[in-house]
């Protein structure tokens, strides 16, 4: 009966907000408020329970690699799309696709967490899964220190009840994976994902970047992770899952999508996997193949803005996303500068982070041999300070968007271009580029 | 043959003490010592490495608790060596961690007492208060001085020390005294990264200033402020906390 008077209330109040024009959380914040159990019980109903993904960088990529693969087995995914993380835009997004009895129409439920909001989350609800990424050094301004940020993703794994997977490639998250191991009481099962020894200096950690070096010190072999990321190329990958290689082409961009990917398939082994919780008719096979899942994980398109490609004056354009020191230097690796017009869009807003001391991390010099065309944002001028210190040239300098944009589009009328930027230079510069050609509504 | 004067900067402790692009300032200084007509060798140390013989100018970064833990050992081995050269006039630039181990004592949030080398008149406790956003500083010396301040550690002065500068907008050491930074002698501890040394060149031809001075007896400097650093500062100055 609660259920069936929260799922009405909540569907009320969005259409009572829809003709108002109003918000999507706020049918999310009266429920809530009504019936702060809603949430828990909604999803704590489904047949395979709640994943979730929590880490600094990648979390909405993962997502949905984690979701299309779950689909492509046949399974109903619940999520949250567009990076709308927070408890109630997960609580108004289950009002919405909820029936009036307050079931909802889903297998499993795969949730995107940001760690600062985790927290709130996962009081009220236990995830039966989660995927811990990584601890990266962006938004530090935000949430303090890594370690502080550590600890926050130590309390989702101390939340989690079956399975926990973590990057053995982090320090930070790898230990979290051995105090779960260690836990006294029911510790959930932990596995890992990894890298070969061969790729370990692709992916510097953020502790080698203390050391303003990149050279990684030689160990000796490891055994494999739950999936290993053992070859890397151009939208190919070789992973390698219970000792047999699986080479795979993909969609996604960047080396650290490639990794992450690593990280789905090992979530998605463990979620299919596992049984139907009790209670529940196991009317889904649960057989699946590794071949399977590679399969699908070949078909997932990346995510908006992160190495999304669009069509410009007949050429492509890449939008590759930047938010911290280890991004800016994988995206800078991940993509050939040779012939293609270079445009990087710094802007310093709340949810960029404010601090720009990052940027002094990021090696430039590979951009050195043929310059950058265009600098802009509201930090246009620390970037070109930044170039200017690795002897790359800037063409122009506009901390406007709108006109940095059509200055770089001019000079670059026949050659392929590329934009890094950070998140709401991104934003910015989609709706400027969906007016000049198509740009693929957000995901 | 004439061969380019050189300069040696000993940086402290990368490895652990490069949290917040500490990193650009190496780089900056380097840059600008190759701009006012010197050579640079940039030495790193890191605990257990010998601080080399010849140093000019001392730079430092900062980090977290934990990496602090570890160079606060190491350092407290050569405190003898380091305040030697402090004493004798070496130029030193410390930024946020060790500003704080220059000085006196770091007591952290949870009450462990770190000892600090005391070069800087100046204590640090952890506060419950973070103090983040673009900071400008006014100072007699150097002018405005530009920054990014991310710290928690709250630091007072004591009379053996001055202040870098007034704050006028931010926080600086702590929220009560509207000061930031600490001088003693040719030794500047701060709590501005973001880098500093880039958006300041007045800073780097301080320690560039003192350091040929006491090598090579005297300091022209030939390298005016760019444009680029100009504008930088500009655009920093009106971004808001």
């Amino acid at each position: 009966m609660r259920d069936f008077f929260s799922a009405v209330t909540g569907k009320t109040v969005r259409q009572v907000a829809r003709l108002r024009g109003g918000g999507s959380a706020l049918p999310g914040l009266v429920v809530e408020r009504l019936d702060p159990g809603f949430l828990a019980r909604v999803l704590q109903r489904l047949p395979y329970g709640v994943v979730a993904v929590s880490g600094t960088n990648g979390k909405t990529t993962t997502t949905k690699m984690i979701v299309e693969m779950l689909e492509a087995r046949g399974l109903r995914v619940f999520t949250n799309r567009t990076g709308s993380n927070f408890s109630r835009g997960v609580i108004a997004a289950a009002v919405q696709e909820c029936s009036i009895t307050g079931k909802l129409d889903a297998d499993v439920a795969v949730l995107e967490l940001d760690e600062a909001h985790a927290m709130y989350f996962i009081e009220r609800v236990k995830p039966r899964f989660t995927l811990l990424l990584n601890v990266l050094r962006d938004q530090l301004d935000r949430f303090g220190e890594i370690d502080t940020t550590a600890k926050l993703l130590q309390r989702i794994a101390d939340a989690t009840t079956e399975g926990l997977v973590v990057n053995r490639e982090d320090r930070l998250i790898a230990e979290i994976g051995e105090r779960t191991r260690a836990r006294t009481v029911s510790p959930p099962s932990v596995r890992e994902f990894g890298l070969s020894n061969a790729l370990l200096s692709t992916f510097p950690s953020d502790d080698d970047f203390h050391a303003g070096a990149t050279e990684v010190a030689d160990s000796e072999e490891r055994p494999d992770a739950d999936v290993t990321l053992i070859e890397l190329g151009d939208h190919e990958a070789v992973f390698r899952i219970d000792g047999q290689d699986f080479r795979t082409e993909l969609k996604l961009e960047g080396l650290y999508n490639t990794f992450n990917a690593a990280a789905a398939l090992s979530t998605v082994r463990m979620v299919t996997q596992a049984p139907v919780l009790p209670g529940h008719p196991s009317k889904y096979s649960t057989e699946t193949t590794n071949e399977d899942l590679v399969q699908a994980l070949a078909q997932v398109r990346p995510a908006f803005g992160r190495g999304e490609q669009l069509i410009l004056d007949g050429l492509p354009l890449d939008l590759v996303l930047v938010k911290n020191p280890a991004g800016f230097r994988l995206g800078l690796a991940s993509f050939d500068p040779t012939g293609v017009a270079v445009m990087i869009a710094i802007n310093d807003q709340y949810a960029d982070g404010r601090d720009m001391s990052w940027l002094w991390d990021v090696d430039f010099t590979s951009l050195a041999a043929q310059g950058v065309s265009t600098v802009s944002g509201t930090r246009a001028w620390d970037m070109a300070l930044r170039l200017e210190h690795d002897d790359v040239e800037v063409g122009a300098v506009h901390e406007n968007l709108s006109e940095a944009l059509r200055a770089f589009r001019e000079t670059s009328l026949n050659q392929p271009r590329r934009i890094y930027c950070t998140y709401t230079a991104m934003l910015a510069l989609r709706k400027e580029l969906a007016e000049l050609t198509e740009v693929e509504n957000v995901w | 043959m004439s061969e380019t004067p050189e300069l040696l900067i000993a940086s402290l402790y990368p490895r652990d003490m490069n949290i917040y692009g500490d990193r650009g300032n190496v780089l900056s200084l380097a840059r600008r010592v190759r701009a006012q007509g010197f050579a640079p060798r940039v030495v790193d140390v890191n605990p257990g490495d010998p601080l080399p013989d010849e140093i000019d100018i001392v730079i430092g970064g900062g980090g977290q608790d934990s990496g602090q833990n570890r160079v606060a050992k190491d350092l407290a081995q050569r405190a003898d060596s380091i305040r030697a050269l402090a004493a004798d006039g070496t130029p030193m630039l410390m930024v946020c961690g060790l500003y704080q181990l220059f000085g006196h004592r770091f007591v952290t949030h949870t009450g462990d007492e770190l000892v600090g080398i005391g070069v800087l008149d100046v204590e640090t406790r952890g506060g419950a208060e973070r103090m983040i956003g673009n900071i400008v500083l006014d100072s007699e010396e150097f002018g405005e001085i530009i920054g990014y301040e991310n710290h928690s550690g709250d630091t007072t002065l004591g009379s053996g020390s001055r202040p870098l500068g007034k704050v006028k907008q931010g926080a600086g050491n702590n929220p009560r005294d509207g000061v930031e930074g600490a001088r003693s002698g040719n030794v500047i501890g701060t709590y501005l990264h973001g880098s500093l040394l880039p958006k300041n060149p007045a800073l780097s031809d301080f320690l560039i200033g003192e350091a040929a001075t006491r090598r090579y007896g005297s300091f022209t400097p030939i390298a005016g402020a760019n444009e680029t650093v100009l504008l930088a500062r500009e655009s920093a100055k009106r971004r808001p906390r």
